[in-house]
């Protein structure tokens, strides 16, 4: 395809020979000549048959003769989860949501063909508005794209697009004019804090690892994304691996490393196979590998499976697990940078972290640090899910607020329920309420609402969640994935798990209440490694913004969210009720039966539920066509 | 259908091409899952025995890390996403619904060995939740009255 | 590097490659500790951090850190016993109480519990939390080793032990987070040194107590006893001696008053082991096959060498283990001699050992259908014995062994200690290649570092002797034969570092380190060599005796049949 790049100036030749790709599909025009369609290949949209659209929509072009005048390809994900499967169609930028493999006809046929727009397919918001661009749906308008520039505009399988967008640049920028020092000053300059949870500043860290003498250093990608909720990482290593194998190798010369690792989850087949293919192009072009572009620098990079252990996310366990041990973590220091893989120095950062590195070393620091505010720079991609109306992911600059995310990206929540929190940082993060929507969201601001950035996760919740319910799930989780070494995060988690188990059974005191934060705040300060330390943290902050709601399962045996089970008690109001059976014929456990009463209607008899039988379902609630409801819990 | 010894032989083969690097032993469960489908104590004791190490490491690992099984899996193997956008969105709710169709319990296989139920935290479609896949095909916006449908199809 | 730290406000200057426990402990400020062990006879510092025990506070961190794992740093102030500090270690104790059978009348180690010594020094008065046990309260024995999963507290120090200093790594952590629990044994070897530094009772011992009492018991039974080497410097570590002392004589006589009917000396083995282990030795120099000669009275290494290196079978003496040597000629010669049926005899060994139980119930140590040893006790058993009938050991009369096997040289003494055997072999070897023996101290291979090489003249040979103790230095040295590139004529190995006096049935002294109590019993060894008036085994009348009277030459063939054995292939086990 193409023969290995020797210089910084083929690179450039490259670049000009090739950019005419993407300027195509950046500048929007009515232009009708020539159509390149994008098919997202994320994989929310593939699990719901994009890449069926893909060879359908090749099919009818070739049915149509249209295949030189249109390029069809796979993208990575454009964020827009909740409407996928997405189709693109460039120069006009026409954007089709929920597409069909059935549409792909109409979509050659209609828009290529006679160049018209398909209006059952393009975005509607919940007013009823169509707009067929993509720029102007909210969801994208307070969105500014880094991390996840090239997702939804490059093929990730074809490294000419990459080369297109900029790539390798800053890598040959930083082997011909740069001296690690300066790399690694740019990068400090930037303000880029860890992306992956805490927000350590990566120059820093670059820093330590190449003031730590050795003949053998690595660098390793930390692509563990475990966090249930959230896949910024996922969709970046599906839809631009480049960018972090550039930033890997860059890191690589500026501490003086020459391997890299990439650790990433066996669940992740796409992204896996999308990196292989990216990590043999570019070895191919002879911008990883021997002698990159023409230099005595060498990088290669090899890719390392997880196993399924959340805890392999902490870097000291990450690094045991490509050792090829168990996966539990060890007391720091030493930090890596001193004693990491093999004992050896070692920098360890994560996918998100390394796909803003190009864009720094290009741009500059000082630019990058002009965007978010005083103590956190640049963007930060969000996993917005949840019941909110437009799930996705979403790249926004840090100093955003909540509420801008929630109601101006997100479309507000879900069925036109009431919002009732925000989870961030997944199991390690707390749950942030009405009072703080207006904060602007960075990692201290996070941090002094008892909740954390985490690696990117926002979970929306409505009235209809238990709050003390939605900490056991974090809690059940952790517990699932504590590697059990030490004991505060073994036992303790536990125990807490124990206690509020009881108390959405209906068991729990006042007093466990008390041995919960007491046990809560002691995991904290005493556990082994991160994981331990944050565990309590979704217990703590929805003990502290939703005390009222414990208290309420305690004392009263009540669940406000109407949620725990065991706490609800179905009973059907017989003034109410009509007679209509609905109930009855619906329930599964025949616990509904006939009274000698009657309800609204005098000529049907009303109804009851035998409490020992109910299984608490929810069914008969649900189908009582009464109004108000003769059912209530 | 490979036979034993076929299936030793592509391990022993891939082992070798790591030279038999203990490092790798979690690249090497993986393969070996792979052929075998899941990680018999014994096949536990081959890797040991060719990596020149205890089998009580490698049982370590293989017991410590949730995608190795060291019992066969049934023929279709349903994974629910216990992610937290597909749980606030119900996905405990089919869980239980398969589990009461199943008559096994999450990480159980049925007696008839046609079916596995397992959970897993996040499959990335969260706009699709809740979502539950059968041997890698993707089932999303699910409600509990789709679960016995999708079921029949298998 | 020297930084100043301050502990409970007061100034140290000290290295910094110390940590925040080891400086504490230099200065005598005490930390509890659970998980932490410091194996100081093979250096091996274990501090995985994880029961949390030890954690301190240090100002200007956010959390509270572990003494074990953290060094000092210039300006470390740290703070041991505050407030926080005891109520966080209170409810780390707490926690593992919550998982811990609350059965400790009853357990093993009732009053020897480190974590029910936690309990204790921390005031623990209730436990706040309560929830379900992690693991079944049940007994599992394999191998001889007594596992109650309940019981264990997930330190660690066991998988150190045998991953680090016995090299062998039959056990490692499995599954995860409240269910992880120690793993079953693969090709375990009964050492025993798991055992030795469990904190609680999840790993505790076979007992045979019960079939001693009741053989004890049966008029129809006539019970001897022998006892081995390292035992006499060993059992008053149990009532009270100071280390190393040697009980000898007070041992015999407890053993009178038990009702034993015989108390003899597994000494009188070794001193047998010798004539046929330093006859093979010079058979094989003169041959020059089958070198180097490898002990092979250490039974947990002879099953190490069967599980690990059987294709170095050849190179094991064939002679049988001092009390298995006993046990053969108790129930022949001695039978004959005391005019007794052999079936009536019941041979009890007393060990510093657990593998000598395993190595007891081997089906071919056994002569015309009778096991050479019928109940092997260890010396913390039979302590345990001892104060179950209300001996007290410092307040018994003196007593002598019985003779007839009860004589023995001091070269069958220094069996205890990491290379005695090697030294008895070199001093037999000597006294039948020169007909004398200049001096019988052959420090060279005397010591307490794992591996030690020597070159020694007998006669007019050059002899190169190796001595290993600990299976790993063992396995390094079994690597090297392998490559060729050990030159030894014979080698000395012992499963247990330091020999049989640091024997995984041996008691454990909690007033003082390990390596003090290894070093005092191997200088109470040596000392009772010194004293001896015969030296060298040959020189045994009673030996004498039994070749002139019964089995004629060394390596005879009465001799063969009696005293030797044969090893097995058991790497597929």
């Amino acid at each position: 395809m193409c023969k290995k790049i020797n210089s910084k100036e083929e690179l450039l030749n490259l670049y000009n020979n090739v950019k005419d790709i993407l300027e195509f599909r950046k500048v929007e025009s009515e232009s009708t000549e020539k159509y390149h369609i994008s098919v997202c290949g994320g994989t929310g949209c593939s699990s719901s048959n994009s890449l069926e659209i893909l060879e359908k929509l090749k099919y009818w072009a070739k049915e149509c003769g249209v295949e030189n005048k249109v390029e069809i390809s796979i993208t990575g994900c454009f964020g827009f989860c909740e409407r996928g499967p997405i189709v693109k169609i460039f120069p006009d930028h026409t954007f089709y949501t929920k597409v069909k493999p059935e549409d792909a006809e109409r979509i050659i046929k209609e828009h290529i063909l006679n160049h018209k727009v398909i209006e059952d397919l393009i975005y509607k918001k919940e007013n009823g508005e169509t707009t067929a661009k993509q720029d102007n749906i909210n969801f994208y308008k307070k969105q500014h794209r880094i991390a996840l520039r090239n997702c939804g505009l490059i093929d990730p399988e074809v490294i000419v697009e990459t080369i297109a967008a900029k790539g390798y640049q800053a890598l040959a920028k930083c082997l011909y004019e740069m001296t690690p020092e300066q790399i690694i000053q740019e990068v400090m300059d930037s303000g880029l804090r860890g992306r992956g949870g805490a927000g350590f500043p990566t120059g820093q860290k670059w820093k330590f690892a190449r003031a730590s003498v050795s003949e053998k250093k690595y660098i390793i990608c930390n692509a563990d994304e475990g966090d249930p909720g959230a896949f910024m990482d996922r969709s970046i290593l599906e839809g631009d691996p480049h960018s972090v194998l550039e930033a890997m190798a860059i890191a690589g010369y500026a501490i003086g490393a020459n391997e890299g690792e990439i650790y990433i989850r066996a669940e992740y087949p796409l992204a896996v196979h999308r990196l292989q293919i990216a990590i043999q192009q570019a070895t191919e072009l002879g911008l990883l590998g021997d002698h990159i572009l023409g230099t005595d620098f060498s990088f290669n990079i090899n890719i390392k499976y997880g196993a399924g252990a959340f805890v392999c996310g902490e870097e000291t366990a990450l690094i045991h697990s490509i050792e090829g041990c168990r996966g539990e973590p060890t007391i720091k220091p030493p930090f890596p940078a001193v004693k990491g893989l093999f004992e050896k120095p070692t920098n360890v950062n994560n996918v998100e972290t390394w796909a803003n590195i190009p864009v720094i070393i290009l741009d500059g620091g000082k630019k990058f640090a002009e965007i978010g505010t005083e103590k956190s720079k640049g963007t930060k991609v969000f996993a917005l899910a949840g019941k909110i109306n437009n799930v996705g992911l979403v790249e926004v600059p840090m100093g955003t607020t909540l509420r801008e995310i929630i109601y101006d990206i997100g479309g507000g929540i879900k069925n036109g329920k009431k919002f009732k929190a925000v989870q961030t940082g997944g199991p390690s993060g707390g749950c942030l309420t009405e009072k703080d929507l207006d904060t602007p969201i960075d990692y201290d601001n996070l941090v002094a609402k008892g909740s954390m950035m985490g690696s990117g996760g926002m979970i929306v919740l409505d009235e209809d969640d238990c709050m003390v319910n939605i900490a056991k799930f974090y809690l059940e989780f952790t517990v699932e994935e504590s590697c059990g070494k030490c004991t505060p995060c073994r036992i303790g988690n536990k125990r807490m798990l124990e206690i509020l188990n009881k108390i959405t059974d209906g068991r729990g005191t006042k007093e466990d209440l008390d041995k919960l934060n007491e046990l809560a705040h002691f995991i904290k300060d005493c556990s082994l490694c991160a994981l331990g330390q944050s565990a309590p943290n979704p217990v703590l902050s929805t003990m502290a913004g939703f005390y009222d709601e414990y208290l309420a399962h305690v004392e009263e045996k009540r669940c406000p969210a109407g949620s725990c089970k065991n706490l609800l008690n179905y009973k059907i109001i017989i003034p109410n009720c009509l007679g209509c059976g609905m109930c009855a014929r619906n329930c599964p456990v025949d616990a509904i039966h006939k009274t000698d009463k009657f309800g609204k209607n005098p000529r049907l008899n009303a109804y009851q539920i035998d409490p020992a039988k109910c299984i608490k379902c929810g069914t008969c609630m649900s189908k009582c066509p009464a109004k108000p409801k003769a059912i209530e819990r | 259908m490979k036979t034993n010894k076929e299936m030793f032989d592509e391990l022993d083969e891939f082992i070798d091409s790591l030279n038999c690097n203990p490092s790798e032993l979690i690249a090497i469960l993986h393969r070996a899952q792979s052929i075998f489908g899941y990680l018999p104590f014994s096949l536990q004791a081959h890797i040991a025995n060719k990596l020149k190490i205890s089998p009580a490491k490698v049982y370590g690992v293989v017991s410590f890390y949730s995608f190795f099984t060291m019992v066969p899996k049934g023929k279709n193997v349903i994974n629910v996403c216990l992610g937290t956008a597909c749980f606030v969105r119900g996905s405990d709710k089919i869980l239980e619904k398969l589990e009461e169709l199943l008559h096994i319990k999450n990480g159980e296989t049925t007696p008839d060995g046609k079916f596995t139920l397992t959970s897993l935290r996040c499959v990335g479609a969260c706009g699709l939740a809740p979502v539950m896949q059968i041997n890698g095909k993707t089932y999303g916006n699910l409600t509990v009255d789709d679960v016995e449908g999708i079921l029949a199809k298998y | 590097m020297l930084v100043n730290i301050k502990i409970n406000n007061k100034c140290y200057t000290e290295d910094s490659a110390l940590t925040i426990l080891q400086v504490a402990r230099k200065h005598g400020i005490h930390i509890p500790t659970l998980c932490y062990m410091f194996h100081e006879e093979t250096n091996l510092e274990h501090k995985p951090a994880s029961c949390r025990v030890c954690i301190v506070e240090v100002k200007g961190r956010r959390n509270l850190v572990p003494a074990c794992a953290t060094n000092i740093v210039e300006g470390m102030e740290v703070l041991t016993n505050t407030y926080k500090v005891v109520e966080a270690r209170k409810s780390v104790v707490e926690l593992l109480l919550s998982n811990h059978p609350n059965d400790c009348l009853q357990c093993s180690k009732n009053g020897r519990c480190e974590l029910q010594k936690l309990a204790a020094e921390l005031g623990i008065r209730k436990i706040r939390y309560d929830g379900v046990l992690s693991q079944k309260n049940v007994h599992e024995e394999k191998y001889f080793v007594v596992k109650n999963p309940s019981k264990c507290v997930l330190c660690g120090r066991c998988v150190a032990v045998c991953d680090k200093v016995q090299g062998i790594n039959a056990i490692s952590q499995s599954l995860r987070g409240f269910k992880t629990k120690i793993s079953e044994p693969f090709k375990c070897i009964s050492c025993g040194q798991c055992i030795q530094v469990c904190p609680t009772a999840a790993l505790t011992q076979s007992k045979s107590i019960d079939e001693v009492e009741k053989a004890l018991s049966d008029p129809n039974k006539f019970v001897v006893v022998n006892t081995a080497p390292a035992t006499r410097v060993a059992l008053g570590d149990e009532f009270n001696f100071p280390a190393g002392s040697d009980v000898t004589k007070k041992m015999v006589q407890s053993f009178r008053e038990l009702g034993f009917d015989k108390v003899l000396d597994t000494n009188f083995g070794a001193d047998l082991t010798i004539m046929e282990e330093t006859h093979e030795f010079l058979e094989r120099l003169k041959s020059k096959e089958n070198l180097p000669l490898i002990t092979s009275c250490c039974p947990g290494w002879i099953k190490y060498i069967e599980q690990f290196h059987p294709e170095l079978l050849n190179l094991p003496s064939t002679s049988k283990s001092p009390h298995e040597m006993f046990g053969a000629i108790c129930k022949s010669y001695y039978a004959e001699k005391i005019g007794i049926d052999p079936k009536k005899i019941y041979v009890v060994s007393l060990m510093p050992c657990l593998a000598k139980k395993r190595e007891a119930s081997r089906e071919e140590l056994q002569n015309d259908g009778l096991q050479n040893i019928d109940a092997v006790l260890t010396v913390k058993e039979y302590a345990e014995m001892l104060k179950m009938h209300g001996i007290n050991l410092a307040t018994l009369e003196e007593s002598d062994f019985d003779s007839l096997l009860g004589e023995s040289s001091g070269a069958a003494d220094i069996f205890a200690n990491t290379g005695g055997v090697i030294e008895a072999v070199a001093r037999t070897a000597t006294k039948w290649l020169t007909g004398k023996v200049e001096d019988v101290n052959f420090e060279a291979v005397r010591g307490l570092s794992g591996v030690r090489e020597a070159t020694v003249k007998i006669g007019d040979n050059q002899i190169r002797l190796c001595v290993a103790s600990g299976i790993k230095n063992a396995s390094i040295i079994m690597d090297k034969i392998k490559k060729g590139e050990a030159h030894y004529d014979a080698i000395e190995i012992m499963a247990c570092p330091g020999g049989c006096v640091n024997g995984g049935g041996q008691p454990i002294r909690s007033d003082m380190a390990q390596i003090d109590v290894i070093k005092a019993r191997q200088q109470g060894i040596y000392n009772i060599d010194k004293n001896k008036e015969k030296r060298v085994s040959c020189d045994n009348e009673e030996i004498q005796k039994l070749y002139n009277e019964y089995l004629g030459n060394p390596g005879s063939e009465k001799a063969h049949y009696l005293l030797h054995t044969h090893f097995k292939d058991c790497s597929k086990d």
